[in-house]
């Protein structure tokens, strides 16, 4: 394969032309221009990230010092200009509250920068192994095929909004920042820059929000900024604890991690918390919900291969660390309060965007705990969650956005009978239900490696959230499986029309189902080949969670749900036709009946929602409450533990 | 059952069971009419249904829903092949949810206010019991150790005594799971219903005898499931079996349906004191 120098490359062309792409898309105002550099540059991207990822599987870990000097210095500037922005921008909005934690953050910083100048050891400051290979794919194949189908969808966006003000080349520029930010953040070995790229990230979302430019969108702009700055500031105060207690060879990943517990986990726990703000657990969650007001490829970006991402990524990597620990336990709970939680409220809502929200949090939650338990074996199922959930969300935000466009509604009740007007879209959408629930696809087989997971480690802890579980599968089961229903209910059919879809759009919808489906198919290969050999050097051992013969089963299961749809046709025409029975007389159409006193009415069928129990405010508080008092208890612990 | 060879037990289910739970079915059938005053139907009756149903015209109102129907049934049927087979516990659940959702499917595609409603019903029970069904699976590898069936199944002594908890919330969502009054919210087996036949109301012919199949192998995986509770004590089993079946009949009778709200609910906090306290203590301990 590769050698290292030519890998290395690799990894810094990754980094590197996204963030040259973005600068180009900047400048460029014709449509048939930015497409092509659009449609090249995310094909590139995707090309460069399979390389890595298939060169991963053969190399160790590989290190790498980039040999010029100064590049420290310009990170540390770079840091500072993006906090000049935050700055300005805040003042300018009045929004005090982020302009404080940004200058807080700021003589935080100089504080770090002003002991690394007495003291830095030489790390290497990029690295890459299978986790940063399996995060490049995600990041580059996903999020180059949401920048494509932003193409068309953009388009449409403008049409359809003429009121706002069409920035398009700006928006296609910050999203392949975004992708350069991203990259950064799973190839960065030295903290600091991990850091540099992270607050990229933070920026690029709130720029992205606030797209529309709508004061909904600008208000939950700065409620997402505010909430990842809150978290993101205590990595500097990590990196403060490094340089003060432990020495400056810390400040790398790799060093940090195979340090143990005994050395790095305060400053795990501190970039933990950080990790919890990006991934929206509560009780951050709400700057996730609001981000929903962004157009949405902007959306699926967020929720599936970047941001929320880097969260679950960078606790991932410190995962060894809290095996066993208390602070582990904390973050562990944390997740599974959230999964618990948000799986509820997704119940009560109608709005297809806003389910598809919660939905993400919850597993996010479920990732979070598997991290926080921190044995091989959780985290085995956490990076498979981290594959199928990138997949599958992407595919269901992408072809809601889709939906949307053509009925103009994203409301699930709206979509009633949606499968005789759109057949193709929606049966990507059950495609992506499914792969979000139910038996053979890659959700369920991450939740059932996590039960496994969970049962034995740290008991009794480990048993709390089996429980957690236990109750979260059902309510799951409960706002997907209603969903279903809603688009396969036809009363009246409608008639089939799908022509009107730009064809972008649609090829990257078969694009996405074709790899739910795939990587089902393809796990035990992604299990062999990439993440238990990554286990292996973290762990030293992994034991088998999923027996080969349960696979076996598995792939029966998954080869009969993918031949039934074939018999479909002999049954449809198998029947005589009766009208439903709506205990009258039936009239003209057969959704409208006579009822009495010859009155004519009009069946309308909705869903249920059980607002009493499931409402969003109530749970929201609730969890939002708990969520607060487990995060101040995470932070006490660091506090007094640090002080120790 | 020790040591018998999967495939010959897989298969042995799906031969067998629909024998098994046809006879249960009918004497529960006559059972419910004597306590009613009733002479009640012979004990091959619910076979006779089916055989009739096999027999009547299709009609639908629309041909998707014996689709989904089917579906319904070729799942439940790889479920409990799975159970019987001595597979892993928590992929004979998922794969027993998987099944479920086709039937709540196939309720809905017909946009019936009737079979509507009894899908969303369907739904919240399934939410209701899955917690349950999960905290039983996890109570049972505490004891045995593996997720196996097959090794559960072999257990000598009787995981009941470690797993009452579990045991009693189990037996309470069993109710929901044989659609037995106060908990037979989506479809019933008696005339009184509010909703006429629920999820089922615009299944007919071929279709209601798939859905009446199924039932009848759910039936038997649900009894399956209570032996595991009592390892390889077949006997004590059975005699188990008898009087929970008993026991569900009595209390089907003389118990009216209780709104949804109450049963998810009590359901779910049943699951959590008995259920979860157990395996809790249990890991504890």
């Amino acid at each position: 394969m590769l050698s290292n120098d030519t890998y290395m490359e690799l990894l810094i062309f990754l980094i590197l032309f996204p963030l040259l792409m973005a600068g180009l898309l900047t400048l460029i105002q014709g449509e048939n221009f930015r497409r092509a550099a659009v449609i090249s540059g995310a094909v590139l991207v995707g090309i460069a990230s399979l390389i890595t990822l298939a060169d991963s599987i053969t190399t160790q870990a590989v290190y790498y010092s980039v040999p010029v000097d100064m590049i420290g210095i310009l990170i540390f500037i770079g840091d500072i200009l993006i906090s000049g922005y935050i700055i300005s921008v805040s003042l300018k909005a009045r929004q005090y509250l982020v302009f404080g934690i940004t200058i807080l953050q700021l003589i935080l910083l100089c504080a770090v920068e002003y002991l690394a100048l007495a003291d830095h050891a030489h790390i290497p400051e990029l690295f890459s192994d299978q986790l940063s290979g399996i995060m490049a794919a995600i990041i580059g194949v996903i999020g180059g095929l949401i920048c494509v189908y932003a193409l068309g969808y953009m388009r449409e966006y403008h049409a359809e909004h003429p009121d706002r003000p069409d920035k398009r080349p700006r928006f296609f520029g910050i999203m392949f920042l975004f992708l350069s930010a991203m990259f950064g953040v799973v190839f960065s070995n030295n903290l600091l820059w991990l850091f540099f790229f992270w607050e990229i990230t933070t920026l690029c979302s709130f720029l992205l929000i606030r797209y529309p430019e709508t004061d909904e969108a600008v208000k939950n702009a700065f409620r997402a900024l505010l909430f990842n700055l809150v978290g993101g500031a205590c990595i500097p105060v990590a990196f403060l604890v490094i340089f003060l207690g432990q020495g400056s060879q810390y400040i790398g990943l790799h060093e940090l991690v195979t340090a143990g517990p005994g050395i790095a986990l305060i400053p795990a726990g501190l970039i933990a918390v950080a990790g919890l703000a990006k991934s929206a657990q509560f009780p951050f969650s709400s700057w996730l919900v609001g981000a929903m007001v962004a157009p949405t490829p902007v959306s699926a970006l967020l929720h599936s291969s970047t941001m929320v991402k880097a969260g679950v990524y960078i606790i991932a990597r410190f995962a060894p660390v809290f095996e066993g620990q208390i602070v582990g336990i904390l973050i562990a709970l944390i997740g599974g309060i959230t999964f618990l939680a948000a799986s509820a409220i997704a119940i009560s809502q109608s709005n297809a965007k806003k389910v598809l929200a919660y939905s993400t949090i919850a597993n996010l939650g479920l990732i979070v705990a598997c991290c926080g338990v921190g044995t091989a074996e959780a985290l085995w199922a956490a990076i498979l969650l981290i594959v199928f959930h990138a997949i599958a969300k992407s595919l269901l935000f992408l072809s809601v956005g889709t939906v949307e466009h053509q009925i103009h509604s994203r409301d699930i009740e709206d979509m009633t009978g949606l499968v005789t007007k759109m057949p193709r879209i929606t049966m990507m959408i059950l495609i992506g239900i499914a792969g979000m629930f139910l038996a053979p696809f890659g959700m369920l087989i991450s939740k059932w490696a996590s039960l496994h997971a969970f049962v034995e480690s740290v008991p009794p802890y480990g048993i709390l959230l089996v429980i957690i579980i236990a109750y979260g599968s059902g309510i799951t089961a409960f706002f997907w499986a209603k969903w279903m229903g809603k688009l396969i209910a036809v009363g009246e059919p409608q008639t089939k029309d799908e022509s009107h879809i730009p064809r972008s759009e649609k090829n990257i919808l078969y694009i996405l189902s074709a790899l739910t489906i795939g990587v089902c198919f393809g796990f035990p290969i992604i299990s062999w080949y990439l993440i238990e050999p990554w286990l292996l050097t973290m762990y030293q051992s992994v034991t088998d969670l999923i027996s080969l013969s349960n696979i076996e089963i598995m792939f029966m299961m998954l080869f009969l749900v993918l031949i039934m749809p074939f018999s479909l046709a002999r049954f449809t025409h198998s029947a005589r036709r009766v009208p439903r029975y709506l205990c009258g007389i039936p009239e003209g159409g057969s959704t409208a009946f006579m009822g009495s006193c010859g009155i004519n009415r009009e069946i309308a069928l909705s869903n249920y929602y059980l607002d009493r129990i499931f409402g969003e405010e109530r749970l929201s508080r609730i969890s939002v409450g708990m969520g607060i008092f487990l995060i101040v208890l995470l932070l006490n612990i660091l506090i007094i533990g640090g002080g120790l | 059952m020790n040591s018998m060879d999967p495939f010959i037990a897989a298969a042995l289910f799906i031969i067998l069971a629909p024998v098994v739970g046809i006879l249960i079915t009918g004497l529960d059938r006559i059972l419910t009419a004597r306590m009613q005053g009733r002479v009640g139907p012979p004990v091959l009756q619910p076979w006779y249904d089916i055989r009739k149903l096999f027999q009547k015209k299709q009609v639908a109102v629309w041909g998707a829903q014996s689709f989904f129907i089917f579906c319904y049934l070729i799942f439940i049927i790889f479920t409990g092949a799975l159970f019987f087979g001595g597979g892993d516990i928590l992929l004979v659940i998922f794969a027993f949810t998987l099944g479920h959702v086709f039937l709540v499917l196939g309720a809905y595609v017909s946009y019936s206010p009737y079979a509507h409603i009894g899908a969303e019903r369907e739904l919240i029970q399934l939410m209701a019991v899955e917690p349950m069904i999960i905290i039983a699976a996890i109570g049972l590898y505490q004891v045995n150790g593996s997720f196996l069936i097959g090794d559960m199944a072999n257990h000598p002594g009787l995981p009941i005594l470690l797993l009452p908890g579990v045991f009693l919330g189990f037996i309470y969502i069993l109710t929901f799971k044989l659609r037995k009054s106060p908990f037979d919210l989506a479809t019933s087996h008696h005339a009184h219903q509010e909703l006429v036949k629920g999820s089922t109301t615009e299944f007919s012919g071929r279709t209601l005898a798939m859905v009446e199949l199924a039932h009848i192998y759910e039936l038997v995986v649900m009894l399956g499931f209570i032996w595991l509770f009592f390892g390889d004590n077949l006997w004590l089993c059975i005699c188990a079996i008898i009087i929970i079946m008993v026991l569900e009949i009595l209390v089907d009778n003389c118990t009216s349906r209780v709104r949804w709200q109450d049963a998810m609910t009590s359901a779910w906090f049943v699951t959590l004191v008995a259920g979860a306290g157990n395996i809790f203590a249990l890991s504890i301990m």
